[in-house]
């Protein structure tokens, strides 16, 4: 947490005589503010898609400077602005710790999770600017609207199907076969790889990566029934032949997934199967 | 309403900017064989007709628009034959990349050869 981030006002602390001082990049605290210990901390600009339907009909782009220490990620940033600047931010978060998916944005063009993106790893001396992911219809400032993401989700019937009686005991596999769709069982439903999509841009309709990659972990599930019914679904004008393999979902993934890769194994999976 | 500023452009790596210039030559070849049709359909009318509407093509502009179409077909031949990989080799997603570079190389070596053969016919005046 970046409790000593005291934005725009002079601080009050005055640092120990003598210590060296980094200078701030940002002009906005200029004056008033004693010298501070050379603790890492810098001045870090966000500038900020906002959207608040209540007050202007139409996006607008704001800047705030805050204090930050090398550990911080921009969901600390954030949380300053929110807290301690302009209590009308608004964004979703919250595990904080790359698990929920919940606060994926576009961080200088990409889409990242603002709680696994480290201010010193995004260049701080020049502002950053943080926007909504793309292809969701924009709720407020940086929260979308998700139900067509989950709705695709739903589609490809993310869960187990099974035929005949339940057995006593577990369902075993083995490790190769666990293996063998591990990459996607890694998917936290963040939307990162969906909204960084040209295809998923200029055609909603589109199921789009995470879908398909959550149907993947099921169709090359030894225990799983349902994959030719998955296959069917996906075997669409808007399934896995609309994907381009552009790779900007895989390099988007905050966990790392090879999206991309998980698309073309379902893609083939089709065409083997009929023949 | 007033406009909404601009958002950033999505900054997408070398796979969006390699599906992108594959969209774009694709689109351009596109036109030009729709012109190609056009024109070598003229034959049927009279060999007269063709060999004028030709003839009207050979001038600079056109000879750089003629380099402009090769370089617009090898790029879309050498990352066609990428993307087929990327489709049917199962290694092939972890080694697009690599390929996009292999595929600029091939680029870079075949319009080395053609263009100043090429613009050497347009502007050599010979």
């Amino acid at each position: 947490m970046s409790t000593e981030i005291a934005p725009e006002t002079g601080s009050a602390e005055q640092a120990p005589g003598g210590a060296p001082v980094r200078e701030p990049q940002a002009a906005a605290v200029a004056s008033g503010r004693g010298e501070r210990p050379d603790d890492g901390s810098f001045d870090v600009t966000l500038r900020i898609r906002r959207y608040l339907p209540e007050k202007d009909a139409t996006a607008y782009w704001e800047e705030f400077t805050v204090r930050a220490n090398r550990t911080d990620r921009l969901l600390d940033a954030l949380h300053t602005v929110k807290w301690e600047i302009d209590g009308s931010l608004t964004f979703r978060r919250s595990c904080a710790h790359g698990i929920c998916g919940s606060d994926a944005m576009r961080i200088n063009g990409r889409n990242r999770l603002a709680c696994k993106a480290l201010l010193k790893d995004l260049d701080p001396a020049k502002p950053i600017t943080v926007e909504p992911i793309k292809g969701l219809p924009v709720v407020k400032d940086l929260v979308v609207d998700m139900e067509p993401f989950f709705a695709s989700y739903r589609e490809v019937m993310p869960f187990l199907i099974t035929g005949g009686n339940t057995p006593s005991a577990e369902r075993r596999q083995s490790p190769e076969d666990r293996a063998r769709y591990d990459d996607t069982t890694k998917c936290i439903l963040c939307a990162a790889c969906t909204s960084s999509c040209p295809v998923f841009w200029n055609d909603g309709q589109y199921f789009g990566p995470a879908a398909i990659v959550n149907a993947h972990r099921f169709i090359f599930d030894s225990r799983d029934e349902g994959g030719a019914q998955r296959l069917e679904i996906l075997n669409d004008k808007e399934g896995v032949w609309r994907c381009r393999t552009i790779f900007n979902c895989t390099e988007a993934c905050p966990r790392g997934i090879e999206v991309t890769k998980a698309i073309q194994e379902v893609k083939r999976a089709m065409i083997t199967r009929a023949f | 309403m007033p406009e909404a500023p601009a958002g950033t452009l999505y900054r997408g790596r070398e796979g969006m900017w390699s599906w992108l210039a594959h969209r774009v030559t694709g689109f351009a070849i596109f036109f030009f064989l729709l012109v190609h049709v056009l024109d070598t359909a003229l034959v049927r009318v009279s060999p007269e007709a063709y060999n004028a509407v030709i003839g009207t093509y050979k001038n600079p502009v056109m000879g750089l628009g003629e380099a402009g179409l090769v370089a617009a077909v090898v790029y879309h031949a050498f990352n066609g034959i990428r993307i087929t990989l990327i489709d049917f080799w199962s290694k092939g997603t972890r080694y697009q990349r690599v390929m996009l570079w292999i595929v600029i190389g091939l680029f870079v070596v075949t319009m080395a050869g053609f263009l100043p053969r090429h613009l050497g016919n347009v502007f050599g005046g010979h």
